[in-house]
């Protein structure tokens, strides 16, 4: 996939759900001011299904580059389903399918003519449980997306890659030392970590976090967070949290998914700055979800 | 145990027996007993028979009077599991010392280098046969292991629908193909090509690799279903395109489960008797090739020579003892190595 050289005058751009009732808009970034090199994400219409079951219904967004988007929601109302859906993991699991657009600076990446494995390397993944190699050291590990490709590279390079990104990663001072070792001796905290490495050694344009300190305890926690603010010079950050505080600290965009009742598709209700959402969203069901009146 | 009943109206019995009341009790009841069938003449299977019930209604007595009814059932359920493991171990114990005993007599250096070539009676060895045994099976490993594999892979990891459905049934039917089965199956695929009566070591590595192939396939989807979602989905997210993790990723992580199972499949098909006795034929000189005529091997080898005897018969007993000897350490060799690659490479799968 080529970069397209699109406009970067960023319009107001509408979030709008299927119901069309309600619709939220989303200021842009200040413009040229941010070293906006990664990509952005649109998606239009995107109608998520298992099978024949619509799981979320309606999604037109613009995640902004450079930027934390955080999703948050109740569970079971699509937020993890979407963000799948945004690198083509969601069609990994059988009879899983999308209808609608999704726009990576504007390439479709659910067009006929489209690689997901091709996709999947400008977005990248980090996992609610950390996942690292079990056969693989903590250098593998980091290495692992390269390798795996295949890409050839001498040693020095290599290394060079590895280190970066685990400085990148705040882990590099705790592991420099047993980078041979078996990634499995590592503390979740620090798997995560790990696998935040892995994710952005290969230099992806977007990183999608699952509840990525949802297996963590606070200090772990707080460690992500602190790194999530850094990696968005680098990339486009898009997390799933059920952690209220965490959207408010981490992101700079809050979008609200809910679903009317059990059995209805998931819809996002409402995006907007993250400031916005916890002080004066636009609708009352956010106002009650942000506020803890639900259920 | 902690055995201090507090509080009375929860349980009955506040008493707690000494530690490793069973195994007492299990002693003075073997011994009274053991007295008691001396005196009467009663042959030892008797013995150790009514020393298992008495050590058992002992046992439940004894704590049902001190420690009442519900560690009472606890204890006459653990002396019962333990005395029907015992039970299940007498069948391994009485063969392995069987076998010891009786082969260790010609287990020396000539049996393990010479061959049978013009033996007549005393003398002799078990080279040719376990040169033969060591390349038929290593034959059939090498074909049946890409093919079971290979099968494991599109079953775990591409398979759907019917052709799975399908895979999955014929697997298990293949399973239960008796051995002369698959031997005549072998023997009457090379009658095709080179008329009856054709006898080539490579036949029998047909025969134990039909049987090979199911073990295979059965032990590799096993664990290829346990390596985690998850690692396929890290995987995945890098932008590795599928096949490369299976690659790279999912067969690493099962690897030493996977040898492990070929370990087992080997050792249960390395002493087939049946298909190799009309596949590979039996031969008393050292044969190499296996598609160069009539091959040895250890179990038709131990059938030969136990079966056919000739004067003096000792001789021949003797050999035949011996090789079942050999047969039983290479089994053992085969499954401690299992272990050991299983406890040294196996990297513990987390769900």
């Amino acid at each position: 996939m080529t970069r397209t050289t699109t406009q970067k005058e960023n319009p107001m751009v509408d979030a709008q759900t299927g119901t069309a009732d309600h619709v939220a808009t989303i200021p842009g970034p200040e413009a040229s001011a941010v070293e906006a090199d990664a990509k952005r994400i649109d998606t239009e219409n995107l109608d998520i299904y298992y099978g024949d079951f619509l799981a979320v219904k309606g999604v037109t967004v613009s995640i902004h580059p450079n930027k934390v988007t955080a999703l948050i929601g109740s569970s079971g109302c699509g937020k993890s389903t979407f963000l799948r859906s945004l690198n083509r993991m969601h069609e990994l699991n059988a009879g899983a399918r999308v209808e609608g657009r999704v726009l990576l600076d504007g390439t479709d990446i659910y067009s006929r003519s489209v690689d997901p494995v091709a996709v999947r390397r400008q977005i990248g993944m980090v996992f609610q449980q950390p996942n690292p190699f079990p056969t693989m050291s903590i250098y593998e590990n980091t290495a692992a997306g390269l390798r795996l490709n295949r890409r050839k590279m001498r040693k020095s390079e290599m290394d060079a890659v590895v280190e970066r990104s685990l400085r990148g990663a705040h882990l590099w001072d705790e592991v420099k030392d047993r980078l041979d070792k078996p990634a499995g001796g590592l503390s979740g905290g620090q798997q995560q970590r790990l696998c935040i490495a892995r994710a952005t050694a290969i230099e992806p344009e977007v990183l999608l976090m699952d509840e990525p300190c949802s297996a963590l305890d606070p200090i772990a926690t707080l460690a992500i967070e602190d790194l999530i603010n850094e990696l968005k010079k680098r990339f486009t950050i898009v997390i799933v949290t059920h952690n209220m505080q965490q959207a408010a600290r981490a992101s700079d965009y809050t979008g609200f998914f809910n679903i009317e009742r059990s059995g209805d598709p998931g819809q996002l209700v409402e995006i907007d700055e993250t400031e916005k959402i916890f002080s004066n969203p636009g609708l009352k069901e956010t106002e009650d979800y942000v506020s803890g009146r639900f259920g | 145990m902690a055995g201090s009943a507090v509080s009375m109206p929860l349980g009955e019995g506040a008493g707690i027996l000494p530690p490793r009341a069973n195994l007492l009790v299990a002693a003075v009841a073997a011994a009274t007993c053991g007295a008691l069938s001396v005196a009467l003449g009663l042959s030892p299977f008797v013995w150790v028979l009514i020393t298992g019930v008495v050590s058992l209604a002992a046992v439940a007595t004894w704590s049902l009077v001190v420690e009442g009814r519900r560690r009472a059932l606890d204890r006459a359920m653990t002396v019962l599991v333990v005395e029907v493991f015992v039970l299940a171990m007498v069948p391994l114990a009485s063969l392995v010392y069987t076998v010891v005993a009786e082969g260790l007599a010609r287990f020396d250096a000539e049996f393990l280098t010479g061959s049978m070539r013009g033996v007549l009676a005393d003398g002799g060895g078990a080279f040719h046969a376990a040169m033969g045994t060591f390349i038929i099976t290593g034959v059939a490993t090498v074909g049946a292991v890409p093919v079971g594999v290979l099968a494991a892979i599109y079953l775990t990891e591409y398979g759907k629908g019917r052709l799975k459905r399908a895979i999955t049934f014929f697997v298990d039917v293949m399973t239960g193909i008796p051995s002369i089965v698959a031997g005549l199956f072998a023997f009457a695929l090379f009658a095709i090509f080179f008329g009856p009566g054709i006898r080539l070591g490579v036949m029998g590595s047909v025969a134990l690799m039909v049987l090979m192939v199911p073990i295979v396939i059965r032990a590799t989807e096993e664990m290829l279903r346990v390596v985690p979602d998850s690692l396929r989905e890290a995987s995945y997210a890098l932008g590795v395109p599928k096949w490369l993790t299976i690659v790279r990723v999912v067969l690493p992580t099962a690897l030493a489960g996977i040898v492990t199972g070929v370990m087992l499949a080997i050792a249960r098909v390395i002493g087939e008797t049946a298909p190799l006795l009309i596949t590979t034929g039996s031969i008393d000189s050292t044969n190499l090739n296996p598609f160069d005529g009539r091959m040895a091997n250890l179990p038709v080898f131990v059938y030969q020579e136990y079966k056919f005897p000739g004067v003096p018969p000792e001789a021949y007993i003797e050999r035949a003892w011996a090789g079942a000897l050999l047969l039983i350490l290479t089994v053992l060799t085969l499954f401690l190595a299992a272990r050991l690659i299983a406890k040294r490479y196996g990297v513990e799968i987390r769900r």
